[in-house]
């Protein structure tokens, strides 16, 4: 037991799925109460499978472009392709067809069935590329929670993660029989009417990565429950539980064509078209692999309010000052990086560039930067948002591999992954959540 | 603006000012909160 813990790898991954955006909750909704061929703009609205690999955002996102380099790559970046590469040093982007043939594969049920039939039943219809390819069955006639379209999101979770999960194994060489430990990060609801969301979709994505040795369970907390589980492996590590644990989450295919109106309204493509999925292998540290900061562990508290100041006041600068740092010494934050020509066509602006300002203006309240230089302050500390919108995904971890490399070369000193969630969406409390962690190049 | 004796919809944002800071902020202008919600856009 070394009372330490490192991040050996990461990996992010991306599942185009064009087919499956009218089954997101949004365009499914609306698409329900349309009269005036919704679907056939939708249709149009979609891109390629190479439109979305020449996409700059996810080459960031795999590894082939540098977030910063973004900020010279020239708006609209729909509008400007990149080369269209499948595959890059974090990750790798598939497409419909390798995903519905993984879900069929992962399907242990038989009820998503690529035989070329329409659904029936209550069932949907699965199509791809203008054809029927199949459908999608619920497994109870009379329980919401085995209905076919959250049985259809359970699915794509767990594929996506085991996508994610599989490359980090084959590019690290970790042999899966190793795995002792799975913790799921995702926000599907996986359960039957008795306990929606009783979940540990972390062990079926472990079984479905050939992890035979392991087990799991799933950390809840809306789109920071990576950060929460990244502590929580990095405590199961550091403590001796076990040897190495693997933080895992697939994509949310609810949030498909979230913002699709706004899309259209501006004549951009729908860009909310493709799934994410990560995976983390945490261990000891060893390998030149950066460290986790398990003394500057950065929370937000229940009394703490939910005033932003407040929020960030508990995962930035609190943890900061127990090791004597200010917030200027953080060489470069990760916090939401949702990619901003999605939220900002439906009005919702560019989130990651808030979220930077406000840190920046905690740092000009605090003394610590001078007022003229805040607006620099996301430059020389943020990064342009670069995820698609899924959720707990886009909360920092788009940044980590990246953050690791810059670690590892000596490029910066510290990071700070910095992740909100949104508990107050389920109406058990009015309270949002919030979770950080330093990392550090290694010792050893 | 007079917010005194008014009846305010305040309506948050995760990333932004949510709900219940905007309504601790308007109850002290005097009006009262007649609907609360933080939503989040992303």
């Amino acid at each position: 037991m070394t009372g330490r813990a490192a991040v050996h790898s990461c990996s992010l991954v991306l599942a185009h799925a064009p087919d499956l955006v009218r089954h997101g909750s949004k365009p499914a909704r609306e698409l329900a109460a349309d009269a005036d061929g919704l679907l056939a703009s939708l249709t149009k609205a979609l891109r390629s499978y190479d439109d979305a690999l020449g996409y700059a955002p996810h080459q960031a996102l795999i590894g082939n472009l540098r977030p910063e380099a973004l900020r010279d790559v020239e708006r609209p970046w729909w509008g400007h392709q990149t080369e269209p590469r499948a595959d890059g040093p974090f990750g790798v982007i598939v497409d419909e067809v390798e995903l519905y043939r993984r879900m069929e594969a992962a399907d242990s049920f038989g009820l998503f069935k690529l035989d070329g039939s329409p659904a029936v039943d209550g069932g949907l219809t699965i199509e791809q590329a203008g054809r029927i390819a199949g459908s999608m069955a619920g497994a109870h006639d009379l329980d919401e929670s085995l209905s076919a379209p959250v049985l259809l999101e359970n699915l794509a979770c767990k594929v996506t993660g085991a996508l994610a999960l599989e490359r980090l194994l084959r590019t690290t060489g970790f042999p899966p029989e190793d795995v002792p430990y799975v913790i799921g990060s995702g926000e599907e609801a996986v359960g039957d009417r008795y306990q929606r969301g009783g979940g540990n979709l972390a062990k079926a994505i472990a079984e479905q990565a050939g992890c035979v040795n392991a087990s799991g369970s799933d950390v809840k907390a809306f789109c920071c429950g990576p950060v929460h589980a990244l502590v929580v492996a990095a405590s199961l590590v550091a403590a001796g539980v076990y040897p190495n644990v693997v933080v895992v989450a697939g994509g949310s295919l609810a949030k498909l064509g979230m913002k699709f109106a706004g899309a259209l309204r501006h004549g951009a493509p729908v860009l909310e078209d493709v799934l994410a999925g990560f995976a983390i292998l945490v261990g000891p540290p060893g390998d030149g692999a950066p460290e986790l900061r398990l003394d500057a562990i950065g929370r937000h508290r229940v009394g703490s309010g939910s005033a932003q100041q407040a929020v960030l006041e508990d995962l930035v600068v609190e943890p900061l000052e127990r090791l004597g740092r200010g917030i200027l010494d953080v060489d470069r934050y990760a916090t939401e990086l949702h990619d901003p020509e999605i939220t900002e066509p439906a009005g919702a602006g560019n989130v990651p560039s808030r979220n930077y300002r406000l840190i920046g203006a905690l740092a000009v309240r605090r003394g610590e930067l001078p007022r003229d230089e805040l607006d620099g302050f996301e430059r020389t500390h943020g990064l342009p948002g670069f995820s698609p919108t899924q959720g707990h995904v886009a909360s920092a971890v788009p940044w980590l591999p990246h953050g690791l490399t810059a670690l590892r070369t000596g490029e910066i000193g510290s990071t700070m992954l910095l992740a909100k969630g949104s508990l107050f969406l389920g109406r058990m409390t009015e309270l949002a959540d919030g979770m950080s962690i330093l990392l550090e190049p290694g010792k050893e | 603006m007079k917010l005194d004796g008014k009846k305010v919809i305040a309506l948050g944002e995760r990333d932004g000012v949510s709900g219940p800071a905007i309504a601790e902020c308007v109850r002290s202008a005097g009006a009262e909160v007649v609907f609360l919600e933080t939503e989040c856009f992303v």
